[in-house]
């Protein structure tokens, strides 16, 4: 169960950005920007090889004492980055990559959308929905 | 009795606030206006909102400055409220122009129908006589039939809240799908809104009562559908207002009736003649934007009834995008989730089969169709076994031709049993839509890059239009379909082609495979020709996507003819596909069609090698720029990344 859950397009500006605690959206949201340098440090890692040889799912960007980072970059650069709480050690890396997919699937269908320009913010309610089901339950 | 009290009271207002002017207001006006006003103020007060005046008045659909006219006149500007006297004078002006009388005090000494108002919300929790929110009655959509009853109507759409919330929110049942035939049948979209919107008096006459019941042109129904587009703002407020949520609707706002279907329908063959083949997403984002409502809605309605996401709409799925935004204009607030009777399942079920059955289109080309829609497509027979290898030929031929501009068109005549078998069962296939569509998208290498070095299509354009089998019927294609997907992957074989004597024999699902199978093996040298360059004739083929690129693909296909004897291909496809095709025994009129098929495959195929190699020269040569242009970014990456 994700903690914080955004997407951030290829010039690096937020799509769409989630969290849980809606009290500290501030903080999820500076974590999210700095993860982006990791993002980009770890494609440009990869770059030397081909593109399309780059496995799109990145893995741990960094964690914190609190929470864990996961990163996904698509091929069109739009970057997904998750955030997990650390207390939630079930989580395993199967199910975040299983959670990258959903999104990416959940993206690619709004990018399906004719009235959706690529570029402006997300405001899919079906995406939506799939980002909640992903979060961390409040209670 | 509270509301007669004020209404009481509320006319002596009147009387008293214009200044002399009696306002003589009937039984029923009385009780609706001051059912209104408490409406309006919840709390007993001297004078109603301003805001939830405002929200009332935009819900009876008059322009702006109408309503700015109303309001000056009733004596709310001078006073600077609306006390009753103002609100019930300026609703008496509501009716007036609604009736397509002119603002005027004097208008309002005549008998008038009760003003009517937009659903402000769909809330079925209104309660008669609860004056604590203003929910704004839900007002139908004004009617001929319905006009007599609208007072009553909304008691009775109240009280029946009260005990059926499943009912219709609106009014009773009966009335909201008699709302709905007459609303789309004119609906026009384009030309008729546009001059509509100009008029503003002549439109109101529609929705009086008496002038109403049939017969009114289109124009005046398309008057009805461009008042809501004249004001846009209002349906904005309205969808502010309405909190609740759609679970309440009842299947009948959301049941496409019989006319409507059919102005679906129509609608849909003036945006794409093949009732089987898809609107694009542009195509349809420029139909849907004239309704005028906003992007957001139109994206949400696009989410909902695009039930396979992919991009594009089927009849299905176009029909319920259309009655969502048809409902929409009407002031039903969109579902969160389609409706079950909206679902392309549900629709294709339910009325589309006979219009399917007798389009007779191959989903996939639509060149061809014109050619096949002449011919009778029966469903999915064992095709006789003279008439398969012909078909699998002269399918190819037509494709070719579609793509090439080459003659065959007779060719065409005789359509391959197989390929319509093969592409009815898919255009039956596509309205189901399954949500839970095999995602076909593989992430980890359908760069575009990858698609062009290697030649290898992507997987998800092409099988989009059979990836949504959701028809029990066709789960055995699926299969197959998947089956050959695989086959191709691992190898290209070189697909068997027109000729196939033991084709006859094969049954159904084999035909199916076959015809599956050649698409798939052509689809990696036609993609790689048609992405190493925008040349001509395959470039050609990428808009009409899909279409063309089996199209193309059988055309490819058609290359590798010449090369192999046709047993030599029999075999080979064999092992492929499944082990089936029995040899079996063919009259000597297939021999002639095979044969006049194999000729014309021969000529199909030089032209087409020629076209292969020039594609495949471009494409090296685009491969040799983006080596180097790949090298120099890394030379220069160093110095960007600090």
């Amino acid at each position: 169960m994700a903690v914080c859950i955004a997407v951030i397009a290829k010039e690096n500006y937020p799509l769409y950005i989630r969290s849980v605690p809606t009290e500290n959206e501030l903080k999820f949201h500076y974590t999210v920007h700095t993860s982006l340098d990791v993002v980009d440090e770890k494609i440009s890692a990869m770059g030397k090889a081909l593109v399309d040889q780059r496995e799109l799912y990145l893995g741990l960007l960094y964690p914190t004492e609190d929470y864990k980072v996961y990163g996904y970059v698509t091929n069109s650069k739009v970057k997904f980055v998750m955030v997990v709480d650390s207390s939630n050690t079930a989580l395993r890396d199967n199910e975040i990559r299983s959670m990258f997919r959903k999104l990416h699937n959940s993206y690619t269908d709004i990018m399906c959308n004719p009235f959706y320009n690529p570029g402006d913010r997300i405001h899919s309610r079906a995406f939506d929905t799939m980002v909640n089901s992903m979060m961390m339950q409040v209670c | 009795p509270w509301s007669r009290g004020r209404g009481g009271s509320g006319a002596a207002a009147a009387a008293a606030g214009t200044g002399g002017l009696l306002l003589s207001l009937s039984e029923t006006e009385q009780q609706r206006y001051s059912e209104l006003f408490s409406r309006c103020c919840p709390p007993p007060e001297a004078a109603a909102g301003g805001s939830s005046v405002g929200e009332l008045f935009r819900a009876s659909q008059l322009p702006p400055d109408t309503l700015h006219q109303i309001t000056e006149v009733c004596g709310a500007k001078r006073v600077g409220y609306f006390g009753p006297a103002q609100f019930y004078i300026a609703l008496k002006l509501i009716a007036a122009a609604q009736s397509g009388f002119p603002v005027r005090i004097e208008s309002i000494k005549n008998e008038l129908p009760l003003p009517r108002f937009m659903a402000l919300k769909n809330d079925t929790e209104v309660r008669y006589g609860t004056p604590a929110e203003f929910h704004g009655v839900k007002f139908q959509v004004p009617h001929a039939t319905l006009e007599k009853n609208s007072y009553k109507r909304t008691d009775e759409g109240d009280k029946q809240e009260a005990k059926s919330p499943p009912m219709s929110p609106i009014c009773s049942p009966p009335a909201s799908p008699s709302t709905y035939q007459r609303i789309p049948l004119s609906y026009g979209y384009g030309k008729a809104r546009s001059g509509l919107e100009q008029q503003h008096g002549a439109p109101y006459e529609v929705r009086h009562c008496t002038h109403q019941q049939d017969g009114p042109s289109s124009g005046n129904y398309g008057a009805k559908s461009a008042l809501p587009c004249s004001t846009p703002n209002r349906s904005l407020s309205v969808e502010r207002e309405q909190q609740d949520s759609s679970t309440q609707y009842s299947d009948d706002p959301w049941r496409i009736t019989e006319e409507q279907r059919d102005y679906y329908i129509n609608q849909f063959r003036s945006l794409q003649p093949d009732l089987n083949a898809f609107i694009s997403g542009s195509v349809a984002k420029n139909f849907f934007t004239k309704s005028k409502l906003p992007i957001p809605e139109l994206s949400h309605i696009w989410e909902l009834s695009d039930v396979d996401c992919d991009g594009e709409l089927t009849l299905a799925e176009f029909c319920a995008a259309f009655h969502l935004v048809v409902a929409r204009k009407n002031g039903y607030q969109l579902p969160e989730t389609l409706p079950e009777t909206l679902l392309p399942d549900y629709l294709q079920a339910a009325c589309l089969k006979p219009v399917r059955d007798c389009a007779l289109f191959d989903s996939y080309s639509e060149p061809l169709q014109g050619s096949q829609q002449s011919r009778d497509l029966s469903r999915t027979e064992k095709p006789s076994a003279g008439e398969v290898p012909d078909n699998s030929a002269l399918l190819q031929d037509a494709k070719k031709d579609d793509k090439q501009a080459l003659k065959v068109s007779t060719t065409l005549k005789t359509i391959p049993k197989e390929f319509q078998h093969l592409t009815l069962k898919t255009a039956a296939q596509e309205p189901n839509a399954l949500r839970a569509r095999p995602r076909s998208r593989s992430y980890s290498s359908t760069s575009i890059e990858d698609a062009m070095k290697k030649g290898e299509e992507p997987p998800t354009p092409p099988p989009r239009p059979q990836k949504s089998h959701s028809r029990a019927s066709s789960l055995d294609l699926n299969k197959i379909f998947q089956q050959n997907t695989q086959a191709v992957r691992s190898g290209w074989l070189p697909p068997p082609p027109p000729a196939l004597p033991p084709r006859p024999s094969v049954s159904q699902t084999e035909q199916p495979s076959e015809a599956e199978l050649h698409p798939q093996m052509n689809r990696p040298p036609s993609q790689a020709e048609e992405n190493s360059s925008a040349k001509k004739e395959v470039v050609l083929a990428q808009p009409p996507s899909k279409p063309a690129r089996r199209k193309l693909r059988t055309e490819a296909q058609g290359l590798d003819t010449p090369e192999l004897s046709p047993t030599i291909n029999v075999t080979s496809s064999l092992p492929a596909v499944k082990p089936h095709l029995p040899v079996q025994k063919q009259s000597s009129k297939q021999k002639r069609a095979i044969q006049t098929a194999i000729r014309k495959n021969k000529e199909a195929n030089a032209v087409l090698a020629r076209l292969n190699s020039e594609l495949q020269q471009q494409l090296k040569e685009v491969h040799k720029e983006r080596i180097a242009l790949e090298t120099q970014l890394e030379q220069l990456r160093p110095v960007t990344v600090l």
